[in-house]
């Protein structure tokens, strides 16, 4: 039996180096300025499925992601590293989703993908931080779930390994497939994209991109079906939309404030023995270390 | 995500170089493999955007992977146990990163596994990986032997050897002894055909032999007995899953610490003839010369590169009575001529690489089928250029490396003296690249006939007709003034006919042609892209005065001269 992978992703905007621009007068992130980015946790995640695909002879690896048109780059670059295919769910009715929501859109896609036996994600986005769209969508499905991934040992005869980071320690946990696991950013990072799939991905589209395609490469469309990148409205994946999006959404954003970080309380200390010692003190008095 | 090739945008500028559309055309014999491969291109655009995009996976995989680690490999280095090596572990995570990507042979076919790129963006990734980690360029230069298989070789050996190099297993060419450096045809390493197995046996010692426990390795070794010069060597495929060679020892080197130099014995190691005999040195390794050589240049420009970001990262940072220390001119002089330097040896660098291309190219087809009269004219042409401008080439590019490197401690001061900083491990790496493939001495030697029979001087006259922005109208003026001197210095010293008095102005002569030649190649940069403006300014008046200076020697000296050099 060959194995079936799904891979959760989701594109965010780059808040790793955030500027003065990033947010707007009114608090909301500055998309424009911010690169979008591949959620560097996903791509963890997805290291993780193309080891069981480089180990498993005969694997998938599939990739969905929810998000705008341009969302379609994760999954290029996902195909660019290894992935078989990649499907976007993109509907106006899934914008302004809380995790609830994503969640719930994300199930009824892989419902409709219908055979997995993994189903891997990120531990967290960089954007929300939230850490909850992986668990909601074992629940949705009635799946296992095995979060805070660092390796996944073995694959065989429907049970998987997995060895978890945890806050004090690690643990090693089995568990039957199917089943979700979300991994951590101390799992391996991702494998670089490869000079052949990219060759041979670069022209990939989806319908809607396609319209803006360089007339020279549109005939490649119809002759390299791989080429069309699949596409998914909420009615398509048989989502009720009042469960989508900002409907859907009970998290409602009261309000937000910015932080300006400044040196209150801070002390100059000359680097003598002296001076250092009643650091020392003052540090383990206050329990900063132990 | 830092990228080397998206943060330098001369490398797009090289890439996108008018003469690219004839090179790619016939590289990919209009496009007739795009029906066959799904990663084939469909036409030159898509091939052009093919090779931004690959580059683009080098460039990230120098900037996040191979720089970081190279201080470690740089410290650790390989280690040696039961005859076999074992990589520094950064050096590992490289080798392993660069399979993933894809990136091993780079310039095969594709029907061999390959991605058949030419060379230029084949170059442009070694050019960026050097300036990552130098010891690192040498384990991925060494792809090049996989063209000597392919131009050489026999079908199926192309067939055996070739996808395993694309696949990431690595090469070596063996060629060096303890008693034949620089003068190979004293090769003694010796081959023995045996009739009952129907294969040939090794047995002797190498030395000096980068990457010598790799998968694959060319061997250039005596197969007619009794013979004693380079009519009786050839070469040979030494797979090592046959056993027979084992590494005696590493050399503890000053520099590319991180790239394997070994000492072999070869103990009746069981080999395969490469191409015919009694043509090993003569014609094979001279063609494997002289695309390692091109290999060479590109580590010496990303030798350069390097040493210019150190050098001016540090030179911003540093505050001396009471300002940064690129502010004085004594500091910021160094810093321009460096971006100079490092400018022009990159314009030689791509210049070379496209003579080499559309000529092996041509020469390709030409097994194919029968060439136009002017297609053979081109190849030719082209041919000749490349035979000129490699080892002109190689011989500037790698001193410019040696002084760049050094011009980036001088700017560093103590601290650039201490381990802590990069600028020490580029100058102890830079030092070999003016030392193997042919010292620079040896590339004068190399070089010299295109200063006899006029190959550079008509290139530099062709250079002059092209058009320049008026701008640039008096930096021209002082290259063709540079010219007239070098025209006058030739005719003095080839009129006397004395081979010794030639030989001792040759690396001047070489020098002159190649100060012109770089300044025009400057020229045409700068007017393609104003960044380059300042370095045609500052290379031109830096190429004048040591032309003046060459002048002033070549005019003063005379043959009675050489008597006061000579040593007894």
């Amino acid at each position: 039996m060959s194995l079936k992978i799904i891979v959760l992703a989701k594109q965010v905007p780059d808040t790793r180096n955030v500027g003065k621009d990033a947010m707007k007068a009114d608090g909301t992130v500055n998309r424009s300025v911010l690169p979008a980015i591949f959620n560097p946790e996903d791509l963890n995640a997805l290291e993780q499925a193309l080891r069981l695909k480089d180990t498993h002879p005969g694997a998938t690896v599939t990739l969905l992601t929810m998000g705008p048109q341009r969302a379609a780059e994760i999954i290029r670059e996902g195909l660019y590293r290894g992935a078989d295919k990649g499907y976007l769910l993109t509907d106006r009715a899934f914008a302004g989703a809380d995790t609830l929501a994503t969640s719930y859109a994300l199930a009824m896609a892989i419902r409709k993908i219908k055979t997995y036996d993994l189903i891997l994600c990120g531990r967290q986005a960089i954007d929300g931080d939230t850490a909850q769209v992986g668990p909601q969508v074992a629940e949705k499905l009635g799946l296992a779930q095995i979060t805070y991934a660092e390796a996944i040992r073995k694959v065989e005869n429907g049970k998987i390994t997995v060895v978890r980071r945890l806050e004090r320690g690690i643990e090693t946990v089995e568990a039957t497939l199917p089943v979700v696991v979300t991994v951590n950013g101390t799992a391996p990072a991702c494998r670089p994209r490869n000079a052949r799939y990219v060759q041979k991905y670069k022209h990939a589209k989806t319908i809607a991109e396609q319209q803006n395609a360089h007339a020279d490469y549109l005939h490649l469309f119809n002759a390299r079906a791989y080429l069309n990148l699949e596409e998914w409205s909420a009615a398509e994946v048989n989502a009720d939309v009042r469960l989508c999006g900002l409907s859907g959404s009970p998290t409602k954003v009261k309000k937000i404030e910015n932080v300006v970080f400044q040196t209150k309380e801070s002390k100059t200390m000359e680097p003598t023995d002296e001076h250092i010692n009643e650091l020392m003190k003052e540090l383990i008095t206050n329990h900063t270390i132990a | 995500m830092a990228n080397y090739f998206l943060d330098t945008p001369v490398y797009k500028h090289h890439l996108h170089h008018p003469l690219m559309k004839r090179i790619v055309e016939v590289k990919e014999r209009n496009y007739a493999d795009r029906n066959v491969y799904d990663y084939a291109p469909i036409d030159f655009e898509d091939a052009m955007d093919s090779y931004e995009k690959v580059l683009e996976i080098v460039g990230e995989i120098c900037a996040d992977s191979i720089a970081p680690n190279a201080p470690e490999v740089d410290l650790q280095g390989p280690s040696l146990a039961n005859g076999r090596v074992s990589y520094a572990l950064g050096t590992q995570g490289n080798m392993e990163t660069v399979r993933k990507a894809g990136l091993m042979g780079m310039a095969m076919p594709r029907r061999y596994g390959g991605l058949n790129f030419p060379c230029v963006p084949y170059i442009m990734a070694a050019d960026m990986v050097s300036r990552a980690d130098a010891g690192f360029e040498n384990l991925w230069g060494l792809q090049d032997c996989a063209e000597t298989l392919y131009e050489f070789g026999s079908e199926d050996q192309r067939q055996r050897y070739i996808p395993r190099v694309c696949s990431g297993e690595t090469m070596s060419m063996d060629l060096t002894e303890p008693d034949a450096g620089s003068d190979l045809q004293s090769v003694m390493l010796r081959a023995t055909y045996s009739r009952e197995d129907n294969c040939w046996y090794l047995n002797g010692v190498k030395r000096f032999i980068t990457n010598g426990d790799a998968d694959i390795h060319l061997v250039l070794a005596r197969s007619e007995e009794a013979t004693k010069d380079g009519r009786g060597l050839s070469l040979f495929i030494y797979d090592k899953r046959n056993g027979g060679v084992n590494v005696r020892r590493i050399e503890n080197k000053l520099g590319i610490k991180g790239s394997p130099t070994c000492e072999l014995v070869y103990k009746n190691a069981r080999a395969e003839l490469c191409g015919e005999r009694r043509l090993g040195l003569i014609k094979y390794v001279m063609a494997l010369m002289n695309s390692a050589r091109l290999g060479i240049m590109a580590q010496a420009v990303g030798l350069s590169e390097a040493a210019c970001w150190e050098a001016y990262a540090y030179a911003r940072e540093r505050k001396q009575f009471g300002k940064a220390i690129m502010g004085f001119p004594a500091v910021y002089e160094m810093l321009a001529l460096m971006r100079a330097k490092a400018d022009a040896s990159r314009a030689m660098l791509y210049e070379t690489a496209r003579f080499v291309d559309l000529y092996k190219v041509l020469e390709d087809v030409s097994k194919e089928r029968k060439l136009l009269p002017e297609e053979r004219q081109e190849m030719k042409k082209y041919g000749k250029l490349a035979d000129a401008f490699t080892p002109m080439g190689k011989a500037m590019t790698t001193e410019y490396a040696n002084q760049n490197a050094y011009d980036a401690i001088q700017i560093h001061g103590g601290s650039g003296f201490m381990k802590d900083y990069t600028c020490e491990r580029l100058y102890r790496d830079a030092r070999i690249t003016n030392i193997y493939e042919g010292t620079t001495q040896l590339q004068v030697v190399a070089a010299i006939r295109h200063v006899t029979t006029g190959t550079y001087l008509s290139q530099i006259r062709d250079y002059e007709a092209l058009h320049y922005n008026p701008e640039m109208e008096n930096l021209k003026q002082k290259l063709m003034e540079m010219t007239t001197r070098y025209e006058s210095i030739v005719t003095i010293v080839t009129e006397p006919k004395d081979s010794e008095y030639l030989d001792f102005h040759a690396r001047r002569m070489v020098e002159a042609a190649a100060h012109c030649i770089l300044g025009y190649l400057l020229l045409q940069d700068a007017n393609a892209d104003p960044y380059f403006r300042r370095s045609a300014e500052v290379y031109v008046r830096y190429a004048q005065a040591e032309v003046d200076g060459i002048y002033s020697c070549i005019t003063r000296s005379d043959r009675k001269d050489l008597g006061y050099f000579k040593v007894e």
